[in-house]
């Protein structure tokens, strides 16, 4: 045991260490708003060059070459294509293995399947991009002639991959979280396994599912060495998913890559860029949380 | 609400065609699943395949090289195991103390939900846009450049949501009779957290820690944002030099048009996945460990 006095100079240093933890609480606002104003500043730089009219419905992305233009679509379209080709793969799937999961599996299958997804979800992004270089994309290659080197259909493959353990463990979680009560009425009434597990557990479960696949979305929106390894670099409105295309992630990439002078348009397309980003995925992130929050409520 | 209120006419009276339709469904599931560990079977074996056959000591102790053969990962090493140490030392007492703040002084108001509800959202902002910051404040502003401390700084930024969720669940467990008991013998606030709480949660701190640390270790985005891919081919030495890491060697040999360094990235990727799976490791244990 310590000694101690209860004295005034303890308790001026239980002060100050309140004082302390205080401060490393609030250096959390202090990046927060860090990452707002750093965005904002340099966004309204670059807007007071580019109309937003012309940024957020402009066609063309092209900021290095003359004549420059500045309309964001191509690159969203881009991001969209391989999020929404990674989510064609990922939610179906990853529904499918919470449901095996959560109603059918046995402990025994459990105990293997859960840590083998979770290794997937530990897996660094850069690993899944070398597994798209240097596997899906020739595989790709050679069952469709004329894929090119970059193309959106292996980096949407392989982010889908990349999130479906987020999917899977975020369903499985809402759906044993639905009360053994309302299966148990099921089967009381004749219903098969079957029919508890699509026709109440998943309705039940809708909400928890739905927030699981907008995370999931948002973080495919937000991957960048992946697309930036395989999708390649060409922003256009295409969307064949065998043609390269420029994500907006990989677009900041190749900005930060190629050197660009503090307060040059190219260095505050970044950030404008950035923003976006970041408006989108926090839209989905509050909207998701939304979701958790009144399916939690819904079993109180 | 009312989850899974009867619908007519979909309901089929012959019990042998349900049970089948049953039967189909659940193969369909285990198809899932396959699909899942499939993938990460996949994936493990061909890296083994490409990655293992590079391994070799002059690999690990050889600086990048124009020359395949003669590339190797010891400044990314250097590199990664600097990166690691200075975001413990930036994460760790930032985010147990913000831990403590929230769970054991905050009063409960509005100004503390702010926080808690700031944090949680911090956690989900994508990477990227944490090396956009880094960019912006350590590298620019700060005119820390491309060195150790400002992609240290910036992936601590990263990390600190995550060790401060991981602390504040453990200090959250740490029963009340604890906190009771030390101040029925006299102990101040502190000294009821220093000597009672602290250690009682620490196991949990500990796991939350390594696992926000092996995030940082493979985090590859906002280190090529605040512009680390650069050709280091010296051992780094103070927090202030440039710096290569795992990740970014990775990605940088991935890049290669022609293939010839795919092997090399491939091994480098078996020794970055090989000591992230010991940290993963290593939290579960300590985590079981002490777990009561």
């Amino acid at each position: 045991m310590r000694k101690s006095e209860p004295g005034s100079a303890s308790r001026v240093g239980e002060r100050l260490i309140g004082a302390l933890l205080f401060s490393s609480g609030a250096l959390s606002i202090v990046a927060t708003v860090g990452i707002v104003v750093v965005l904002l500043t340099e966004s309204l730089g670059f807007f007071a060059e580019v109309s937003p009219v012309e940024f957020l419905a402009g066609t063309r992305w092209s900021p290095d070459l003359v004549p420059r233009s500045f309309g964001i679509l191509p690159l969203v379209n881009g991001t969209l294509l391989v999020a929404g080709g990674a989510a064609l793969i990922a939610l179906p799937v990853g529904l499918a293995t919470a449901i095996y999961l959560s109603e059918f599996a046995s402990i025994r299958t459990k105990r293997t399947v859960k840590p083998a997804l979770e290794i997937l979800a530990g897996i660094p992004t850069v690993v899944y991009g070398y597994f798209a270089v240097t596997l899906v994309t020739p595989v790709l290659r050679t069952l469709f002639p004329g894929v090119g080197v970059f193309n959106a259909a292996s980096a949407a493959i392989v982010v889908g991959i990349m999130i479906l353990p987020m999917v899977s463990s975020l369903s499985e979680d809402a759906l044993s979280a639905v009360p053994g009560s309302l299966r148990e009425a099921a089967y009381g009434v004749g219903a098969t396994r079957f029919e508890v597990a699509t026709r109440i557990v998943v309705p039940a479960g809708l909400p928890g599912i739905a927030a699981s696949f907008i995370l999931a979305i948002s973080r495919a929106i937000a991957e960048t060495i992946v697309v930036t390894l395989a999708a390649g670099a060409t922003p256009g409105m295409t969307l064949d998913l065998l043609q390269s295309v420029q994500t907006m992630t990989a677009y900041i990439v190749q900005v930060s890559l190629g050197d660009a002078p503090s307060g040059s348009i190219e260095y505050r397309t970044l950030f404008a860029v950035g923003l976006l980003l970041f408006l989108i995925t926090l839209a989905l992130n509050l909207l998701s949380q939304r979701m958790t929050t009144r399916f939690r409520e819904s079993f109180r | 609400m009312s989850p899974g209120a009867p619908r007519g006419g979909r309901f089929d009276t012959r019990l042998e065609a349900r049970r089948r339709a049953g039967v189909r469904f659940m193969w369909l599931c285990r198809l899932a699943v396959a699909f899942g560990v499939a993938s990460l079977v996949v994936l493990l074996v061909s890296l083994a395949a490409d990655g293992l056959p590079a391994l070799s000591f002059e690999f690990l102790t050889s600086y990048p090289s124009r020359f395949p053969e003669r590339a190797g990962i010891r400044s990314a090493i250097l590199g990664s195991a600097w990166m690691l140490a200075l975001v413990a030392v930036m994460s760790f007492p930032l985010g147990v103390g913000a831990a403590l703040y929230l769970e054991e002084y905050a009063p409960t108001n509005r100004f503390t939900t702010l926080l808690k509800t700031n944090i949680a959202n911090l956690a989900s902002v994508p990477s990227i846009v944490y090396g956009i910051l880094g960019l912006a404040v350590f590298v620019r502003f700060l005119a820390l450049e491309r060195s150790l401390l400002a992609g240290a700084a910036t992936l601590s930024l990263l990390v600190l949501p995550i060790v401060n969720i991981a602390a504040r669940e453990a200090i959250r467990a740490v029963p009340d009779s604890l906190r009771e008991a030390a101040y029925a013998l006299g102990a101040t606030r502190w000294q009821a957290i220093r000597h009672h709480v602290l250690p009682a949660a620490m196991p949990g701190i500990l796991s939350g820690t390594i696992l926000g640390l092996s995030r940082a270790g493979g985090e590859t985005a906002p280190l090529l944002i605040i512009g680390a891919l650069t050709f280091i081919a010296f051992d780094p030495l103070s927090p202030m030099d440039p710096f290569t890491a795992l990740p970014i060697q990775i990605f940088n040999w991935t890049t290669d048009p022609r293939g010839e360094f795919h092997a090399l990235a491939a091994g480098a990727i078996v020794v970055l996945l090989g000591v992230l799976l010991m940290m993963n490791a290593a939290a579960i244990l300590i985590r079981n460990r002490f777990e009561r």
